[in-house]
């Protein structure tokens, strides 16, 4: 070590500075290799995958834009996915996002107690969804289930909930608010940044609660709204676990009863570990990930207009 | 407010319209509201627990008892000796996939993590922008080529294609670290080098033992996923004997669907260990922060 001495020589500097490089290269070596094997190889090849015919049992054949233009044009499950997909999302993400905000609002005025009531709303959060699934469809129960037992006390016959069509789907859509504890968090975080002082000026303006909650809260936390609505999405639009295990054990098949809860990625699931068409499902992949990426870039362009960053100056 | 005003014209303030009054109503709403929802949040954990502690017959009855009498402990024991679903070897089996994910997590990532937060090098800059790349990494995408690569190595039905890659560091964890690590002064490694510490006393004294609260937050969160996990899982791994808790309580809810007893109480069961981590990292988190008192800051 002859760091010690103060004018230190030129090479002694670049051979302590080669061997902290070396250092860093090999502290970070797991990483490099885990991106190149795990990341950067499987996505070049799931898209030269995407455009060849493969079963995994013999060779894969290259067939250009046939997956892709038979998804689009002559799938006939492919608009199904898609319907299912979307009308779960479009219904069960503003639900979820809204439930999330009620709560943390709630929390966020109450005073005592808080602990207790955060865990009891965050507890759904961190169970499994295979637990979950099993739960609801218990709770959904045509028969023995408390939710139609309680429709029952107002003379209503409940629905048949996951072995129906036309309401399994809704089955799911329900479930979808009682797990919005991680969004609630996020939102709670948010509400507690926003200036007091605001509060007090909306106040001596004479805006009431609901007044300051519209022109304070929401315009104060859109930056929270943000980020929760592009997580929710994204997370909706890749639904997969719970659909897989209500569907295949009420419905009998996945994505059961009649398509009505045949999700996207069950559908990929299908295509890829039933099927076996392994080129197809990385094409159908494929257009998954670019529906994603323009429903982002949508909502992250339409943020300028309805987002509000403080310390941001409109010119 | 309204106290400070009585030299103006007397204006008359009926008590409903006072703000204590208004305030008092506020504070009923509030806690009403709260406490009715955190009742419906919770509602499905206690007939869960109920239907696990009734007999098949009781569960099956319309109006349903609130309280099970007497309390049925057999479901527990029929969840557990079920020869075709061994549901103890399942959480064997999990544990030792929480075991090797959580300690190869940790390792590689600690290494990782001091190499971005403390060595410079040329392609730093470069190396750290791919790792916050990977956060928008699409999953869906490596699902098919991850599969055959494991496929070609002979891995499936085993629990390398699930444990091998978290020995190669995982973004979010060493994004967390490395964060917390550039916290820690770095007098204390300068004084260690000049005692002669190289890199692996550092690392193993100074950095590890100060970087406690947020080992433990990664190890409890992975504890979580891993133990939540199904996706991967169902893909991997295909013979019941190599079933972890997800995927055999999946497969039990859709083989033994007459007996809701037994799959209430696999179902409790599993929630125990999650459950039992929540509440005990909630302390964790405060008294490993009160110990090192560097995320004060």
């Amino acid at each position: 070590m002859t760091a010690i001495s103060i004018p230190v020589p030129r090479k002694a500097v670049s051979r302590k500075a080669r061997h902290e490089t070396v250092l860093f290269y090999i502290c970070i070596a797991p990483f490099i290799l885990g991106i190149l094997f795990f990341d950067v190889i499987p996505l070049g090849a799931s898209l030269v995958l995407s455009f060849t015919h493969w079963d995994i049992l013999t060779a894969p054949r290259w067939i250009g834009l046939q997956n892709y233009i038979f998804a689009i044009t002559k799938d006939p499950n492919f608009p199904i996915t898609l319907r299912v997909t979307f009308t779960y999302a479009i219904v069960a993400v503003p639900l979820r996002l809204a439930v999330a905000l009620f709560l943390a609002v709630l929390l966020n005025e109450a005073t005592k107690g808080v602990g207790f009531f955060r865990t009891a709303f965050y507890m759904p959060a961190i169970i499994s969804a295979v637990a979950a699934a099993v739960l609801w469809t218990w709770l959904l129960n045509p028969v023995y289930g408390p939710v139609d037992g309680f429709l029952r006390l107002f003379g209503i016959q409940g629905p048949q909930w996951f072995t129906d069509p036309h309401f399994a789907l809704w089955g799911l859509v329900m479930m979808a608010p009682w797990g919005a504890g991680g969004e609630m968090l996020i939102f709670l975080a948010g509400l507690k940044g926003i200036d007091k002082q605001l509060y007090e000026a909306a106040e001596l303006d004479g805006a009431g609660t609901l007044k300051r909650f519209i022109n304070v809260t929401i315009p104060m936390l859109t930056p929270t709204i943000f980020f929760n609505l592009v997580m929710s999405i994204i997370g909706a639009l890749q639904s997969f676990d719970t659909a897989y295990v209500i569907s295949t054990a009420r419905a009998g098949t996945l994505g059961g009863p009649a398509n009505s809860t045949l999700f996207y990625m069950l559908y990929v699931y299908n295509r890829a570990f039933a099927g076996f068409s392994m080129g197809y499902a990385s094409a159908l992949g494929w257009i998954l990930f670019a529906v994603i990426m323009v429903i982002t870039l949508l909502v992250l362009r339409s943020s300028s207009l309805w987002v509000f960053y403080e310390g941001e100056r409109k010119r | 407010m309204s106290a400070t005003t009585t030299s103006l014209p007397s204006v008359q303030v009926r008590f409903y319209q006072s703000k204590r009054f208004q305030n008092a109503i506020r504070q009923i709403i509030l806690y009403v509201l709260l406490v009715l929802l955190s009742v419906v949040f919770i509602f499905p954990f206690y007939w869960m627990i109920l239907a696990s502690l009734k007999t098949n017959a009781q569960i099956f009855l319309w109006p349903p008892k609130w309280i099970p009498n007497p309390v049925y402990w057999e479901n527990y024991v029929r969840a557990f000796t079920n020869p075709q679903l061994p549901f103890a070897l399942f959480i064997k089996n999990t544990f030792i996939l929480e075991i090797g994910i959580i300690s190869g997590r940790l390792l590689s990532c600690i290494l990782v993590a001091y190499g971005f937060a403390r060595l410079e090098a040329p392609g730093k800059n470069f190396w750290f922008t791919v790792l916050l790349a990977t956060f928008m990494m699409p999953g869906i995408l490596l699902l098919i080529p991850k599969y055959i690569l494991f496929n070609k190595l002979g891995w499936i039905n085993t629990y390398l294609p699930l444990i091998v890659p978290a020995w190669f560091g995982e973004s979010y964890a060493i994004f967390l670290m490395r964060q917390f690590f550039l916290t820690i002064p770095r007098e204390l490694e300068e004084a260690a080098v000049m005692d002669g510490a190289n890199t692996y006393h550092i690392l193993r004294y100074i950095i590890v033992p100060l970087s406690t609260p947020v080992l433990a937050v990664i190890t409890v969160l992975s504890f979580k996923d891993i133990w939540n996990s199904f996706f991967e899982q169902l893909i991997y791994l295909n013979s019941s004997t190599k079933y972890t808790v997800s995927i055999g309580l999946a497969y039990f809810n859709g083989q033994f669907t007459v007996d809701t007893g037994a799959l209430m109480a696999a179902s409790v069961v599993m929630l125990i260990p999650v459950v039992i981590v929540f509440f005990i990292a909630q302390k964790a988190f405060v008294e490993g922060i009160s110990l090192t008192g560097l995320t004060g800051r």
